[in-house]
This record gives C-alpha cells, sequence and structure tokens, in this order.
C-alpha cells in the first residue's frame, strides 16, 4: 500500500481542494514534507533510495509551484473539475473583454517601442493590480458559487494579463542589456 | 542476529558512524577544502599553514604535474604549460573564451570544449580541474586519516549545464564521490546563516576571480530557501586586472606584448588592483624583457572610472534577480559578501548604493564558501541527527529548452524553478512513416536558439512507423539537485521506448572519461585492476552499510521472508567482497541494489505519511 505519487496536490500537503488556500499551512506543509523527501536527506543512503527521493521532491516542488501561485491553482482546479480552460479553442470570451486586452496591448507596444522603462514598469504595476482584482472574482466562483464555467473565464482573463506581465518583464529586461 | 553476521572490521554495526567528507571550493583564482571537525567548520592547511591553493597547475616535460603555489611561480617563465583560471574554460568552447588573445596558451580550435596543448600532450579544463580537486583531496585524506566517504564541491550559482557537468566529471577522474554540486551562494549563505542564526531575506553578492553570482535567500526555521538567482559566469576580479592591464599598454604605448611580458604585466596589474584596495595609488613599475621599462601610477579614483563598465555589470543582474524574486531592495534584511573581488571599495559602494544598506563583511569572503560547503558535506554523510539538520532549496539558474521550427526555443523548463524538477513535453512526426527525430537541447533566456548555450544534440531511432502526427514522442527534462539535466524521450502511442543517444555540445563524452581515467593510472594491467576492485569493494562497503541502517530503522516495513531475501543478498556480496573479482561485486551491489528496491519505497512512504501525521498533530496543538 503505497502512495499514489499522481495523488491530488491537495491531498499531498493535507488541504482542502478549494481555491482559498491557507498560505502558511501550504508553506509549511512543503516544508515538512521535503524534510521527509529531498534528495539531501537521502544523499548517504543507496542508489534506490536516492532515485525515489528526487522522484518525491520533483512531486511536491511541483505541487507547490501548482498551488501556490492563484492562476495555476485555478487551472489545477479547472483540471480536477474536468473543465478544460480552453485556452486557444474556447474562444467565447466577452466583447468587453477583447477590447480591454487590446487597449493593454496597444500600451503595452507604446511603451515598449519608446523604450520607455517608467511607463513600462507602470503598466507592470496596474496589470498586478487589475489581476488581483480577479482572484476574488475566482474565489467566488469556486468555493462558493461552485461555477466552474465562470471561473474559466476569469482564469482565462488572468492568464492574458500575466502573459502580457511577463512581455513586460521581457521587454525591460532587453532594455537593462 | 543478521546485523552480527554482517559486522566486520572496517564497517561497524553503529547506525551513526562518523563518515569522513570534505567541502571543496573549486574557485578560478584560489581552491580550498574544508571539513567539519567537533562540530565546527574548518579549511584545512596545507604543510605551509596555507589554506588557499592557488588554482594553477603545470605540466612539465618530465611528466611530472605541479599544482598551486610552486605552479603559479612558474607562470611568467612558462606560461604555455602552466594554466591559471582554468576554471573560465570549463564547458565553454574556444569562441566563447574571452581575451583568448592575450592569454598565452596553445590553444586547440576543436568542436566542442576547448582544449590546451602543453608538453604533456592536449589537456581537456577537466583534466587540468582534476588535478586541483586530487591536490585538495589528498590534503583532507592526509588530514582526516582515511579516504573520503563523498565530497560536495561547490559551483557557480549561474553556471550552466555544461559548466556544472565538466566539474562533476573532473571529480569523477580525480577519483572522488560528489555528494552534491553546491551552488556558492548557497554555500556562503548556509556558513553565515548557521553562525548568525539569522532569519529573512537575505542577498549574497559573490565576485571572485572569475564568476559573479547573486542570490536572494529566505531563512526561516532551517531551511534555506533560494529564491531566484542571477549573475555571469564570465565575470570577475581577473576582469578588474585585464582592464588595468589594457589600461597600462595604453599609457606605455606597448602593442601586442610578448607572452611573457604579458603575463609580467597582467601580475602587477592584480598587484595594483589589490594594492588600490587599502592605499590611495599604486605604483606599476615593470622591467619588460623587451629591455623596455613601464613605470606608472594610478589612483583609486581613475581604477574606478576605468573599471566603472564592470562594476555596472553587476548591477542588472541585481534589479533581475529581485524582480524573478518578487521582491525590492528594501526588503533585503542584509547583504552577505563573498569573493575576494568584493574586497574593493568601489564594489562595496555600489552594493551599499544599490540595496540602501552597509553590505555584511564580517566574514573572511575567501573562506565562506568552502566552510558551507564542509557543513553541507557533512549533512549529506549522514554525520548528524535528522531532527537537528537544516535543508537548502535551491533553483535552476537558467531555463532550458528545445530547438523548434524556425531557430526558436520552446522553454521547457524556466529559470528559478526550485530542485529537482521534471518536466514532460509531446512532440509528434511530420511525415508518414518517420521513424526518427532529432532534438536540440539549449539553456538560455533568449528566444532564438543561436542566441542560448547548446547543451546536446539527441536523436530519438525505433519510432514504429505510423501516419504524420499519429507517434507521440514525449521527452521527459529531469533536473535533479546538482542542477544537472537529464532526457529521457518515449513513443507513447505504441508504447515503445525508442533508443535515444546524447551528444553533449560542449562535454566530453562518457568514452573520453573512460580514457581518462584509464590514462590517469598509467600502470599495468594488474594495477588497473587493483584499483577497479578497490573501487568496487569501497561502493559494496558503502551499499551494505547503508541498507544495514535502512533495516535498523525500518526493518519492521518488511515481512520475514523478504528480510531473510535481503540478509542472503547482503551476506552474498559481504562473501563477494572478500574475494578479487571485481565483476562479481560489482553483480553482487546491482543484485542487493534491487533486492532493496521495494523496501526504499516503502521507506519513503513511511516517511512521508509520518509527515503529514506530524502537522496535522501540530495544528491540533496550535
Ligand atoms: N584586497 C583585494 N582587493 C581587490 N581584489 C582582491 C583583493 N584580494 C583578492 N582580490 C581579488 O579577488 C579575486 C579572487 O577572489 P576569490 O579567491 O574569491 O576567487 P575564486 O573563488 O578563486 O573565483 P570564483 O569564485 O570566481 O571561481 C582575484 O581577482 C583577486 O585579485
Ligand atoms: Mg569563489
Amino acid at each position: 500500500m503505497t502512495i499514489d505519487l499522481q495523488q491530488d496536490f491537495f491531498a499531498l500537503f493535507g488541504l482542502p481542494r478549494r481555491f482559498e488556500v491557507d498560505e502558511l499551512a501550504l508553506e509549511s506543509a512543503y516544508h515538512d514534507l521535503h524534510a521527509r523527501v529531498h534528495p539531501d536527506r537521502h544523499a548517504h543512503l543507496p542508489d534506490a533510495d536516492k532515485r525515489r527521493a528526487m522522484q518525491w521532491a520533483t512531486q511536491v516542488n511541483e505541487a507547490f509551484r501548482t498551488l501556490r501561485k492563484p492562476l495555476s491553482r485555478a487551472l489545477y482546479l479547472l483540471e480536477l473539475g474536468g473543465v478544460d480552460a480552453g485556452l486557444e479553442t474556447n474562444t467565447a470570451m466577452s466583447p468587453e473583454f477583447l477590447m480591454e486586452q487590446m487597449e493593454w496591448r496597444e500600451a503595452v507596444e507604446e511603451a515598449r517601442e519608446a523604450a520607455d522603462v517608467e511607463e513600462l514598469e507602470k503598466l507592470h504595476q496596474r496589470l498586478r493590480s487589475a489581476g488581483k482584482d480577479l482572484y476574488g472574482k475566482l474565489q467566488q466562483s469556486f468555493d462558493a458559487d461552485r461555477d466552474l464555467s465562470t471561473a474559466a473565464e476569469t482564469a482565462r482573463r488572468l492568464m492574458f494579463m500575466e502573459k502580457l506581465q511577463h512581455e513586460i518583464d521581457n521587454a525591460l529586461e532587453a532594455l537593462e542589456d | 542476529m543478521a546485523l552480527l553476521q554482517i559486522a566486520e572490521p572496517g564497517m561497524g554495526t553503529e547506525p551513526h558512524k562518523h563518515r569522513l567528507a570534505a567541502g571543496i571550493d573549486l574557485g578560478t583564482t584560489n581552491s580550498l577544502v574544508a571539513t567539519v571537525r567537533n562540530g565546527i567548520s574548518v579549511c584545512l592547511p596545507d604543510d605551509t599553514g596555507a589554506t588557499m591553493l592557488p588554482s594553477v597547475v603545470r605540466y612539465l616535460g618530465d611528466g611530472s604535474i605541479q599544482v598551486g603555489k610552486q605552479a603559479l611561480l612558474a607562470h611568467a617563465s612558462d606560461p604555455r604549460n602552466t594554466i591559471l583560471s582554468v576554471k573560465r574554460f570549463m564547458g565553454r568552447g574556444f569562441k566563447d573564451v574571452a581575451h583568448v588573445e592575450t592569454m598565452p596558451y596553445d590553444f586547440v580550435d576543436t568542436e566542442g570544449m576547448v582544449r590546451l596543448r602543453t608538453v604533456q600532450g592536449v589537456k581537456s579544463p577537466v583534466a587540468v580541474s582534476a588535478e586541483i580537486l586530487k591536490v585538495l583531496a589528498t590534503r583532507a585524506e592526509a588530514s582526516l586519516g582515511g579516504p573520503l566517504t563523498g565530497v560536495v564541491i561547490t559551483v557557480p550559482a549561474y553556471f550552466d549545464d555544461a559548466q556544472r557537468q565538466a566539474t562533476k566529471d573532473a571529480a569523477q577522474i580525480a577519483g572522488l564521490n560528489v555528494l552534491r554540486l553546491l551552488n556558492e551562494p548557497t554555500a556562503a549563505a548556509v556558513a553565515y546563516g548557521l553562525d548568525n542564526a539569522s532569519e529573512g531575506l537575505y542577498a549574497v553578492y559573490d565576485l571572485g576571480g572569475g564568476t559573479f553570482d547573486l542570490s536572494i535567500l529566505k531563512l526561516s526555521r532551517g531551511i534555506f530557501e533560494v529564491l531566484a538567482t542571477n549573475g555571469d559566469s564570465a565575470l570577475g576580479g581577473d576582469d578588474f586586472d585585464h582592464r588595468l592591464f589594457c589600461w597600462i599598454l595604453d599609457k606605455a604605448h606597448i602593442s601586442p606584448p610578448s607572452s611573457q611580458d604579458a603575463r609580467r604585466l597582467l601580475i602587477k596589474a592584480r598587484e595594483a588592483k589589490e594594492l588600490l584596495t587599502a592605499c590611495e595609488e599604486a605604483r606599476i613599475h615593470v622591467p619588460l624583457a623587451s629591455d623596455e621599462e613601464v613605470d606608472l601610477t594610478i589612483t583609486r579614483k581613475e581604477f574606478a572610472e576605468i573599471t566603472e563598465h564592470l562594476v555596472r555589470k553587476t548591477i542588472a543582474p541585481m534589479r533581475k534577480v529581485l524582480r524573478d524574486a518578487g521582491l525590492s531592495a528594501e526588503d533585503i534584511k542584509g547583504v552577505v559578501m563573498v569573493g575576494g573581488a568584493t574586497r574593493m571599495p568601489h564594489i562595496q559602494r555600489a552594493v551599499a548604493e544599490f540595496f540602501g544598506q552597509e553590505p555584511l563583511t564580517n566574514l573572511d569572503p575567501d573562506k565562506v564558501v568552502a566552510l558551507g560547503a564542509a557543513i553541507q558535506a557533512d549533512v549529506l554523510a549522514g554525520n548528524r541527527r535528522n531532527e537537528d539538520d537544516w535543508l537548502l532549496l535551491d533553483v535552476i539558474p537558467l531555463s532550458l529548452g528545445l530547438e523548434t521550427m524556425g531557430g526558436l526555443v520552446e522553454k521547457v523548463i524556466q529559470r528559478n524553478a526550485t530542485l529537482p524538477i521534471a518536466r514532460a513535453q509531446e512532440f509528434t512526426t511530420f511525415k508518414d512513416g518517420q521513424t526518427a527525430m532529432a532534438f536540440h537541447v539549449v539553456q538560455g533566456e533568449r528566444e532564438l536558439v543561436r542566441d542560448c548555450r547548446s547543451l546536446a544534440r539527441f536523436e530519438l531511432r525505433g519510432i514504429p512507423p505510423m501516419a504524420a502526427g499519429a507517434a507521440r514522442i514525449r521527452v521527459t527534462f529531469q533536473v535533479d539537485a546538482d542542477g544537472l539535466l537529464s532526457v529521457t524521450a518515449r513513443e507513447m502511442s505504441s508504447g515503445v521506448e525508442a533508443h535515444v543517444s546524447v551528444k553533449p555540445s560542449y562535454g566530453l563524452s562518457d568514452d573520453e572519461i573512460a580514457t581518462m581515467l584509464h590514462d590517469g593510472m598509467e600502470h599495468a594491467a594488474e594495477d588497473k585492476n587493483a584499483r577497479a576492485l578497490q573501487e568496487q569493494v569501497f561502493e559494496a562497503e558503502r551499499l551494505l552499510e547503508a541498507t544495514t541502517q535502512a533495516l535498523v530503522a525500518d526493518g519492521e516495513l518488511l515481512s520475514p521472508e523478504e528480510r531473510k531475501l535481503i540478509d542472503e543478498v547482503m551476506s552474498r556480496l559481504l562473501e563477494l567482497k572478500a574475494g578479487s573479482d571485481h565483476h562479481a561485486i560489482r553483480k553482487g551491489i546491482d543484485a542487493l541494489a534491487r533486492a532493496t528496491d521495494d523496501f526504499a519505497a516503502r521507506r519513503m512512504d513511511k516517511s512521508v505519511r509520518a509527515a503529514l501525521a506530524g502537522r496535522k498533530l501540530n495544528e491540533i496543538e496550535a
């Protein structure tokens, strides 16, 4: 009766399966597990133990990485709920959101072309706080309404914003070099 | 009873037998070895009392090899055969090496890792580094009074896969068992953090002779967690020397100096640089071989001006690392300075200005990395009780990806992901009946393959013929706790495991390593056998001891029959070990590994369950 390496990440950390997580509990579970499974704990043991340790530690890292950030946590909950967040395939986005997307994109493009570091950083901040506003919506959809299709749409919006933030990071990095 | 049966001199039944372990700081300029004695980490001196071994190797015409101070003395008179700063060549191609034109070596411009032609033939940087490691290991063994069970070797956090692999290969050639490759700033943080019982967010700024690293760590309740790392694996004190050297050439109107003069001037440049740390100005007075004479004076201010761009090169990584960690400079509680080059006043000023606080300099920047490595080696060798252990969680410094159509990179693993990590990606065939596929693994942050570092190419063969797009080839990247990548590929729809052959772009092949091991022995056939035998016996002892410990701790997880089987395989290995057939011992080792595989799985489960149960208990108490 071995523990299933593939078991759901919430169960792995002994947490309830919901969007809102107790960050401190998550982190302390992550540390406790690593204190047992990390390869450094098994470096003096036979190769078989070391191999196991690496597999387990890899899984613990994957689980933590997935649950720690709101977006990846949301996508994971959707996956567990059998909903395909439908990145490219599902294009049924609201017109307002498409408008908003275009505006953000233009603003970033403009700042990038003007090599305006300050403006890029400002946009980054704005995107971040706009993203944070969506966390509340996700919590409502997942934990209260149990409405996965609304959650999926919110997750898609969040995904777009994070992608744009990432592009800003890249642009800033390119300007620094 | 089974335990008594396997107890014999040299093996010990006591579960906490002390194993000899050491930490090695394999530096660009200086290398050190340290060990934990009576709970305290100390750097080990040579017989003259010096702890720092200059990382210099000289190959002599009579077949002998000098390492360290002696070699350094000859570096102006025998520049071609005296290799300095070899770390800069590890896992690097000829075209990657900066300032080749002023280096006095006879480079062999081959494909893959750069090689140097010496009186003793062509040497790879790996072989040169192995010579340094051998000297340090011998020093440690003499001091500890026995063979080392294992070592921790430090590498710059920003080292890529090829550079890490080259370091590990060097250890293998030196006959060392590597417990872990540890990132230099992380090692420094361990030494510093444990010493000062620190908690909170810390930055480690490590500017050595040839490399620059910057890591942000979170220290909390015995956990050292690296949040992000950045740097430049080709930036260090050497570059400040080189800049000053160019300044001298320019001021003294010397164009191109002979290789002996170049060496001489470089030495003077370094001396002047170091002098400027303590004095306002330095005189550079060098008689040249050409009977000319250089006599110049440089002030601290002038030196700061001509090296300003180098200091700035360390600022951009500081911004990046904070952004990656999601922090700003004010969040950092302390900045630990590591590496000899951080003694320069204008470096200290720049760092203080960036973080808005004076950096911490209350530890020896030369030794702190080796001291941290020794502490970690002691833990990894199993010399401490688990309960009072701490844990290091480190990250991969650079993203890993695969080449896709049009020379673009598809990232598979993102930089700063916590190790170990695995990621899989699926690919398909684009032609009917296609039975082979080529992959190109790269590392770096840029979008184009040509701007990233090529790690390896491999081919997948034996894909069953199918219609285009029907095959599902899953490529898995696994990066272990050393930051080393291994790649596996499998065709999923047919379940056929295809054969993968990897050709490292800047590494040594297994064959080359085997040849180097072989050459290194330079002995008659029976000596080689003796060495192989000794290695297998050593390995058998390690495995037997580890298994004994596991049985003591968790023997109850086995049924009496299972236990009997393992005991039998152990006894068999004990018998083999007393014989002289190293092939037979190898087989016995493999048999024991197989016999305990399932036991290992159960032990891990038990441990994980305990972690979960322990936490629930704590939560109830709280
Ligand atoms: N007082 C000093 N002032 C300025 N620079 C110094 C001083 N002392 C040492 N250095 C420089 O520090 C560098 C060596 O530092 P260190 O020994 O930490 O490097 P290393 O560990 O060998 O290299 P790396 O960590 O990059 O592999 C040399 O460039 C040396 O000139
Ligand atoms: Mg160093």
